[in-house]
């Protein structure tokens, strides 16, 4: 594997797709919506290989590098730890699954959604890998191109407002970011005399605590508006009410966990004097809390199904923030497990919305009830969904909340108490959607609605299992994150592992360098 | 001992049918899921047989489920004489309840559904019991509240199933929250949840460690097992069929916050304060859910008041140290509990759905199986000696007053009310004058099978399954007390709430309602359940919704925060569309982004190669 630049082609291939699938002539929709489906599933199959030739004894891997502009020291600099590893593969997987999941919802101009789709795949796989600030620059904001015209031009009734709303928020968030990232930069030049934005290179750099503070709360923003963390949220229920199906489920399932990685990769390990500050600590948590709460309470009022699912996703990131801001191997890797559950039961709810709202072109929660008798296959999937999501063992949210939980406990019983209190209210907004939309009467309207079909079902099974997979045995997955995380938490608080007698990851195994 | 094919096969019994069930035949489906629980059984028997006298725990470790940092909790089974016990109790009366439940779904819809779920609730329910961490146990516990939640909203298209199923889920998870915290703190101060570690040092700890977690550990108990305050889900959950209300909702599911907390005794015996809690809160259920149970029309609420203030007295049992005590009611509690509730299906089944006790009576020769079965367990329930009841009952009583005699005499007094509340449910369905319209008809020899056996085991339970002498090497050793006057006290209890109720609604049966008249408030205020449904409703639901719907979405999501960032979208959109009059759409107002955004950069660059060369450090 060590010849081959297996990172490069992942990361490429969706742009490869997108290429071919510009050269057939847009009046062939079937050909190019084979080929759409064909490409991202490949795209999913050549990223397999990472899994199974990833050592968890190792940080960085798969690592590419090569000199893009050196004058101002950028490089194409690419590799994935265990971190990496799980973002990439929840990126591909769900962009096939979203790919998949538009075959009837979409219909006109076919050739620039999928390709949208296919860039923003490569934009998005881009940031997980890259290890070179400025590089993982470009990614972050080409992100923000293919999503903006998805929303703008095959969202719902107001999706200009909510596209804009969507692209001001994320932009004010990236210029601070920004400046931050040229403060660490130039800092670096002013001490090694060398222009680098290689992440393991300004990792070196000996910054104050008072301009760690200042970059922290730049990259905060960054990073806070992306989560999203209250009160940055408010883009995030316009952006998925109006954005199709796929693109509320990728924006979901994936783009917002590109602010949760920057504070795991960049926020706490660059500047980690800031990450231990209480005051920060306070705040961070306090916003945590408060989200959690917040957009717990908020699902419980909507009367739109899609938006009910939109706040649920403030409440959950913040369950991941809190773990993050645990500072603690407990609080991480629960928050970085959750992100993926994240990623496998909201993707699950939004493409539930979108199933039903492809047949009534309604999300009023109030026009369903008793699908429970018309569509059994659905109302399962929706069950599991909803299970997985609302933290029910044996599914796979139940071990994120309880390790996060755990770290969070180690910080303060307030915490804990606060993310307990968010998890009884998970299960009370999910479970009235549950009963106001599968149960009770059927409605004259709803009769004659088709249960899914085998495509449908085929977008499903892939996260069903995933659920069930994380939830039955979780063990792979905290092995794979042991390093990235013990990374992390040595980076911030030195001698963690030895003052309290664990066996440090980072100890067990062969020499690992970045490089 | 291959421990795990016990809940492996409800499970498997549950897969076959959830999937494909809905083909096949009421037969099929009947068998697959009787069968998985028959064989179940006969593998606890076999484990049980084949690990001896089980003095000490059996355990068996499977994988490891989490490992990282300190944490390492692993997927294991362990079997003690406690387990034993449990296990019986859950396979052996579930049985019995699935073989009732042929009959009495018989004319249902959904049959492969129903015993879909009555088999994951099996699984659940054993997961629970065989758990050798605290983590495992709550899987099983969270998963047995599901199942609570799928069987009570059974009859999906009624809204008052599916409002009891979310409420019994929701007040649950309010019980899971007191939980999850005390499994945090038992992890931090013992650095695991496995039970052999924990309870290996839980005598180390401080007191006032130990109290929390205890105090912790019983708010998760009142959830599950409807204790004060938590215990409103109870009654509502009546909505489920009546197996369900049997099998969930009376003899096993509910139980297990008993079970938890005599699992975790060594935690509690060194936090005497808590223990006194769990007491309190014991024998103030017991009283008032009996004071409730004493004025109920509907047959199943009766019990199911019945089963909350019985709870009560589990409770009290394992609060005051007498752990075999509270753990020998419950088994007794679930045969003759069990019992009543089936009765009560038969009833209901007998009158075609009729619910309500003031449309029945004269019933015991129409369906005298039902009414003689049903005796039994009415009798056990009312601490008639020689019958199950009244050993379990006397057992806890005799703790609760060496605990604290005011404990033993409120403990009587709702013995007495006890016995009343039965035996009035029983003179108004079975005596007297027949008051419904339907044609009652004996129930099927399906149905009335799990009755006799049950009627059986009501009757000589108590002598037959000396469950302190059994489990005295599982909890500390305490002093025999024997002092027949107090037990002659509480029997005399029993006997004039039965003389009681017979005098009120035999003898006498004007009575009833001059009674209610007279105490016309006190009778309101009873019949209403002291409101409490109400209370909660004003005090907690209703400030919640309107709360987050006016304050928090409405107020700050879309005044506060969107206002603001609105005045700055509008600003912006200003700037955009001047710009675009320099560009050709809209969509380019990204570029124009890009461009301000790098000239901030710039700007920045600047800032920054001041602050780096300059004395600004």
């Amino acid at each position: 594997m060590d010849h081959i630049p297996i990172l490069s082609i992942v990361l490429f291939a969706p742009l490869v797709g997108m290429a071919i699938l510009l050269c057939i002539p847009s009046s062939n929709a079937r050909a190019i919506k084979w080929w759409a489906n064909i490409a991202s599933f490949i795209g999913f199959l050549i990223s397999l290989p990472l899994v199974f030739n990833f050592d968890h004894t190792r940080d960085y891997q798969f690592v590419e590098r090569a000199d893009w502009i050196p004058t101002l020291g950028a490089h194409y600099h690419l590799g994935i730890d265990g971190l990496g590893l799980l973002l990439v593969m929840l990126t591909t997987l769900l962009g096939f699954i979203s790919i998949l999941s538009s075959w009837n919802a979409i219909n006109t101009r076919l050739k620039e959604y999928y390709s949208f789709f296919l860039l923003l795949q490569t934009a998005m796989l881009g940031v997980f890998m890259s290890l070179d600030f400025l590089l993982f620059f470009v990614f972050w904001e080409s992100v923000l191109v293919p999503m903006y015209f998805i929303i703008a031009i095959w969202g719902g009734p107001r999706r200009s407002y909510a596209a804009i709303k969507f692209m001001i928020y994320t932009l004010i968030g990236s210029v601070l970011m920004l400046l931050g990232i040229l403060t660490l930069y130039f800092m670096h030049y002013s001490q090694f005399q060398v222009y680098s934005f290689e992440i393991a290179d300004l990792m070196r750099t000996q910054l104050s605590s008072n301009v760690q503070w200042w970059v922290f709360w730049a990259f905060f923003v960054g990073f806070a508006v992306k989560v999203p963390m209250f009160p940055f949220h408010t883009w995030l229920p316009d952006a998925h009410v109006e954005a199709p199906t796929a693109g509320s489920v990728i924006l979901a399932s994936v783009l917002l966990k590109m602010g949760t990685y920057g504070f795991l990769r960049f926020s706490v390990p660059l500047l980690p004097d800031a990450a231990k500050n209480p005051t920060v600590i306070t705040i961070v948590s306090l916003l945590s809390i408060i989200g959690i709460i917040y957009g717990a309470l908020a699902s419980l009022m909507q009367k739109d199904w899609k938006k009910l699912v939109a706040y649920s996703s403030v409440s959950h990131l913040g369950f991941c923030t809190l773990g993050i801001f645990a500072l603690n191997p407990a609080g991480i890797s629960g928050s970085i497990i959750q992100q993926i559950n994240h990623g496998i039961s909201t993707g699950m709810l939004f493409l539930v919305v979108g199933i039903v709202y492809e047949r009534r072109h309604t999300r009023e929660i109030s026009e369903y009830g008793g699908l429970l008798k018309i569509m059994p296959i659905f109302t399962l999937v929706f069950g599991i969904a909803a299970l997985s999501s609302m933290g029910m063992p044996p599914l796979n949210g139940f071990i994120g909340e309880i390790a996060i939980l755990q770290g969070a406990y180690q910080m303060s019983i307030n915490w804990a108490f606060w993310g307990c209190v968010g998890i009884a209210l998970g299960a009370a907004y999910l479970l009235w959607l549950f009963q106001r939309t599968m149960l009770g009467d059927v409605k004259e309207k709803n009769t004659l609605l088709k249960d899914l079909s085998w495509r449908e079902i085929a977008v499903f099974a892939p996260l069903v299992v995933w659920a069930f997979w994380i939830g039955l045995n979780p063990q792979p997955y905290f092995r794979i994150l042991e390093r990235p995380v013990a990374q992390i938490v040595e980076r911030v608080h030195p001698g963690y592992y030895a003052e309290r007698h664990l066996p440090n990851p980072l100890e067990q195994a062969p020499t690992a360098s970045l490089r | 001992m291959q421990l795990w094919l016990i809940p492996i096969l409800p499970l498997a019994g549950f897969v076959i049918n959830g999937l494909v069930g809905r083909r096949f035949s009421r037969g099929l489906v009947s068998a697959i899921a009787i069968g998985s629980v028959v064989l179940s059984f006969a593998w606890v028997l076999k484990a049980i047989f084949g690990l001896g006298d089980l003095n000490s725990r059996y355990v068996e470790h499977y994988y490891t489920w989490i490992a990282s940092g300190s944490v390492n909790i692993g997927v294991d089974f362990a079997v003690d004489r406690l387990t034993v016990v449990m296990l019986l109790v859950v396979t052996g009366i579930g049985l019995l309840i699935h073989i009732y439940s042929i009959g009495y779904m018989a004319h249902e819809g959904g049959y492969y559904r129903f015993f879909a779920y009555m088999n994951l609730f099996m699984f659940f329910m054993l997961v629970l019991v065989l758990a050798s961490n605290f983590l495992l146990l709550f899987v099983g516990w969270e998963g047995v509240g599901l199942c609570s939640y799928l069987l009570i909203g059974f009859y999906f298209d009624k809204q008052f199933a599916t409002n009891a199923g979310n409420k019994a889920f929701i007040v649950n998870r309010i019980g899971d929250f007191g939980f999850s915290l005390a499994m945090f703190l038992i992890f931090k101060n013992f650095g695991s949840l496995d039970f052999t570690k924990v309870f290996q040092h839980a005598p180390g700890a401080s007191e006032a460690m130990l109290t929390t977690i205890g105090l912790l550990l019983l708010v998760g108990a009142c959830g599950k097992s409807a204790q004060l305050p938590l215990y409103v889900w109870l009654p509502d959950a009546m909505a489920g069929p009546t197996p369900v209300s049997a099998l969930i909702h009376a003899a096993t599911m509910v139980t297990a916050g008993v079970y938890m907390v005599a699992r975790s005794w060594p935690i509690f015996i060194h936090a005497p304060s808590a223990m006194n809690v769990v007491a309190t809160v014991g024998i103030a259920t017991a009283f008032f859910a009996a004071t409730i149970g004493l004025v109920q029309n509907d047959i199943k609420k009766v019990f199911a008041y019945s089963t909350v203030s019985q709870l009560g007295y589990m409770f009290v049992g394992v609060g005051c140290g007498a752990f075999s005590a509270g753990i020998w009611h419950l088994m007794t509690h679930a045969f003759f509990k069990a019992l009543l509730f089936l009765g009560a299906g038969s009833v209901i089944h007998a009158l075609s759905g009729e619910q309500d006790l003031r449309n029945m009576g004269g019933l015991r020769k129409k369906i005298r199986w039902t009414f003689l079965t049903m005796m039994c367990a009415a009798v056990a329930i009312a601490g008639v000696p020689p019958f199950s009841g009244f050993y379990s009952k006397d057992a806890i009583l005799l703790a609760a007053h060496e605990h604290a005699p005011w404990m033993y005499w409120v403990g009587v007094v709702t013995a007495g009310m006890t016995a009343f509340y039965v035996f009035r449910a029983m003179f108004l369905a079975f005596f007297g004058e027949y008051r419904g319209k339907e044609h009652p008809h004996e129930s099927p020899p399906v149905m009335l099978a799990p009755l006799a056996i049950l009627a059986v085991l009501s009757l000589v339970g108590g002598f037959l399954f000396n469950i302190p002498a059994f489990l005295s090497g599982v909890f500390p050793a305490r002093e025999a007390v024997e002092d027949s006057s107090l037990m002659l006290i509480s029997v005399g209890a029993g006997a004039i709430g039965i003389l009681l109720a017979w005098f009120v609604y035999v003898a006498k049966p004007a009575m009833a309602d001059s009674l209610a008249s007279g105490f016309g408030w006190i009778y309101k205020t009873l019949y209403n359940k002291y409101f409490v449904d109400e209370i909660y409703d004003a005090a907690v639901v209703d400030p919640l919704v309107s709360g987050s719907r006016t304050v928090l979405w409405k107020g700050v999501d879309a005044g506060l925060i969107d206002g603001s960032v609105n005045g700055v979208g509008a600003r912006a959109q200003d700037v955009g569309s001047l710009l675009r009059l320099l560009q050709s759409g809209n969509v380019r107002s990204y570029a124009t982004w890009v461009l301000f955004g790098s000239v901030v950069a710039i700007v920045a660059m600047a800032l920054a190669g001041i602050g780096s060369t300059g004395g600004l450090r």
